[in-house]
């Protein structure tokens, strides 16, 4: 029996942008992942210490768009309290995501963030159970 | 892309046919060695942009046309409302109104060289550059609303800048038509901080020289000349324009599945032009090009600053201020009628051609400047607008240069601080605050400009006027 590898992000190549994809056994696994990939887009994920907590709600009428509206709250986040977020931690059910975030404010000298993002995007848009078991969730943002 | 699947219809330009459920062809503008290069993204998506209601004509893409969000990058796409025609957040992008703005200076090469390192230390401060950094100007909700109404001429009213800038500023400095109600408190809260700074990723300031002259006398009424330098700006509606683009496109998507508006992809999200969420978001996007162009001035203001402490004779005077992400309502002959058209450019530049009336008294003999950007250490370009081009594509052109690599593997590729030292070499000082942002944006990740030019300038887009090189490059 195949052993799914445990719960990781990865990016994927877009022409211009980047691609986030979350991978784990739960779609809030998934999409914990996907989150973790945004932020590594920007600077180190080990760089940003998940001092301060923030709660998060999201509800959308799919899975995908609900993917779209994670992200896209975390971007939200992240620019209206100058902030990066490095740990997640999400439920969902009934189509509302429910999510506590870890992260602390920008710091510019330490975390040289190489881009902004500015949303996330329906391209590349895709969340679902993988054959082999688990969850994949993935899109492209507009950096 | 493989060439089999166009009609060649002349050296720079490709045409498909309607198949299937697509209403007119789809066009794209470029030579044979730029087409073959392309991602088979940009064929996909511009025969889906061909699909929608009440499109006219064809749908377009320019020499530097890439994958983009539904509609390509480069991508050209012109809408009658009386015929069912949508309007698209993925057609704008979420950078509304992202543009270009050049500025002369006036300056020799020499009294440049002299106090390189100290001008662009002083155009770093001033300019608030990155993540993370916040302008010195915050607006309470009345004024948001002002400026959200107002653009470049709020700005001016508010003492950043001068009166005369408006007529060098597309739409005289004000989008009329901007619904600030329509623009919701999120992402008005998202931009209290934000107006007078640059943002990050391809976003720049650049100190240019004018390398050639290409066009004399479109030069000369532009009032350039071999080595002058010049100042460009490219920034856009910066987190408001976001998170504008962020909230129709889902609202975009969730009305045309509830109303039955067939799309061939999902990310293609638009809404008839005449309906409520069509309605609502062409104002908040014409809200949020005021934005950009609020933006674009204060950034002219503080520039002008940081010079006035080096040169305190340097005026700093516009040469033109043009947007690459819009959607606008102009009219355009089509078989033989005049027709208002709603005509997006995502990731095209507006061009229109000599005797345009949009255009200032001073530059309609001319025709419009479009202002190309290339990459961080290489060239970019001034062309200007033909009366040919008024005739292809609803007068636009190209926007930049394009990329050639992805970000990752750009970063993993280059060391920021290798390609920092490299461009200082070549006398290109570079300012930024992130060395992984510098390495993502090396020359090397992008498509060598001088093709596109010459393609769009081919296509009669636009023709080539003057090419810039640059001096010093303040990245976000």
């Amino acid at each position: 029996m195949k052993v799914m590898r445990a719960a990781h992000w990865e990016h994927f190549p877009h022409d211009a942008d980047v691609g986030v994809r979350g991978i784990g056994p739960t779609k809030e696994a998934a999409f914990e992942q996907a989150a973790l990939a945004l932020t590594a887009a920007m600077t180190e994920l080990s760089a940003v210490a998940p001092a301060t907590a923030i709660e998060v709600r999201c509800s959308a009428p799919d899975d995908e768009l609900l993917l779209v509206d994670w992200l896209n709250a975390i971007i939200y986040e992240m620019a209206t309290r100058n902030m990066l977020f490095s740990r997640y931690q999400v439920t969902i059910a009934d189509g509302e995501l429910r999510a506590t975030i870890w992260g602390e404010a920008v710091d510019v000298e330490r975390h040289a963030p190489a881009v902004e993002a500015k949303g996330a995007t329906l391209t590349g848009l895709e969340v679902d159970r993988r054959s082999q078991g688990g969850w994949c969730a993935q899109c492209v943002v507009d950096v | 892309m493989d060439l089999d699947r166009f009609t060649r219809q002349s050296e720079t330009e490709w045409r498909v046919a309607p198949f299937g459920k697509m209403r007119v062809p789809a066009v794209i503008y470029a030579t044979e060695d730029l087409i073959r290069d392309m991602d088979d993204k940009v064929f996909e998506q511009i025969t889906n942009v061909a699909m929608l209601r009440g499109i006219q004509k064809a749908a377009f893409a320019m020499p530097d046309a890439h994958w983009g969000y539904g509609f390509p990058i480069g991508g050209v796409a012109a809408f009658d409302p009386d015929e069912g025609g949508v309007i698209s957040a993925g057609g704008v992008g979420f950078d509304i109104s992202c543009g270009m703005r050049s500025l002369h200076t006036g300056l020799t090469p020499d009294a440049i060289e002299r106090h390189k390192s100290e001008l662009a230390d002083a155009l770093y401060r001033s300019v608030p550059a990155g993540l993370g950094s916040t302008g010195k100007i915050h607006l309470d909700p009345l004024e948001m609303d002002a400026m959200l109404e107002g653009g470049a001429r709020w700005a001016i009213e508010r003492g950043y800048g001068r009166a005369e800038d408006l007529e060098r500023i597309e739409e005289g400095g004000r989008m009329a038509g901007a619904e600030p109600g329509n623009v919701s408190d999120k992402a008005k809260k998202r931009q209290r901080k934000e107006m007078g700074t640059l943002g990050s990723g391809n976003h720049y300031l650049e100190v240019q020289r004018v390398t050639r002259i290409l066009d004399q006398t479109s030069a000369a009424g532009f009032g350039l000349h071999e080595g002058d330098t010049l100042i460009t700006i490219h920034c856009g509606s910066r987190g408001l324009g976001h998170q504008i683009g962020t909230e129709f496109l889902k609202k975009m998507a969730i009305a045309a599945a509830e109303s039955g508006i067939e799309l061939p992809d999902r990310e293609l999200a638009c809404a008839p032009i005449n309906s409520p969420i069509g309605v609502l978001y062409l104002g908040a996007m014409r809200a949020a090009i005021n934005c950009a162009l609020a933006n674009r001035q204060i950034i002219t203001h503080l520039v002008r600053a940081a010079f006035a402490r080096i040169f305190p004779d340097a005026r700093l005077d516009l040469l033109y201020d043009v947007s690459h992400n819009t959607c606008k309502l102009e009219e355009h002959w089509l078989d033989g009628a005049r027709k208002k058209l709603f005509v997006h450019r995502k990731g095209a530049t507006r061009a229109f051609g000599p005797g345009h009336p949009e255009l200032p008294e001073s530059l309609r003999p001319i025709g419009q400047p479009v202002l190309i950007g290339g990459s961080m250490g290489t060239a970019s370009y001034v062309l200007v607008g033909t009366s040919e081009g008024m005739g292809l594509a609803f007068g636009s052109a190209c926007h930049g240069a394009g990329r050639r690599m992805s970000r990752h593997k750009a970063y993993k590729t280059w060391m920021g601080r290798q390609v920092i030292d490299e461009l200082a070499q070549r006398g290109i000082l570079i300012r930024s605050p992130s060395s992984r942002g510098v390495a993502e944006e090396a020359p090397g990740a992008y498509k060598e400009v001088s093709g596109v030019v010459d393609a769009t300038d081919e296509a009669g887009l636009a023709r080539k006027v003057a090419r810039l090189e640059p001096v010093i490059c303040i990245k976000g």
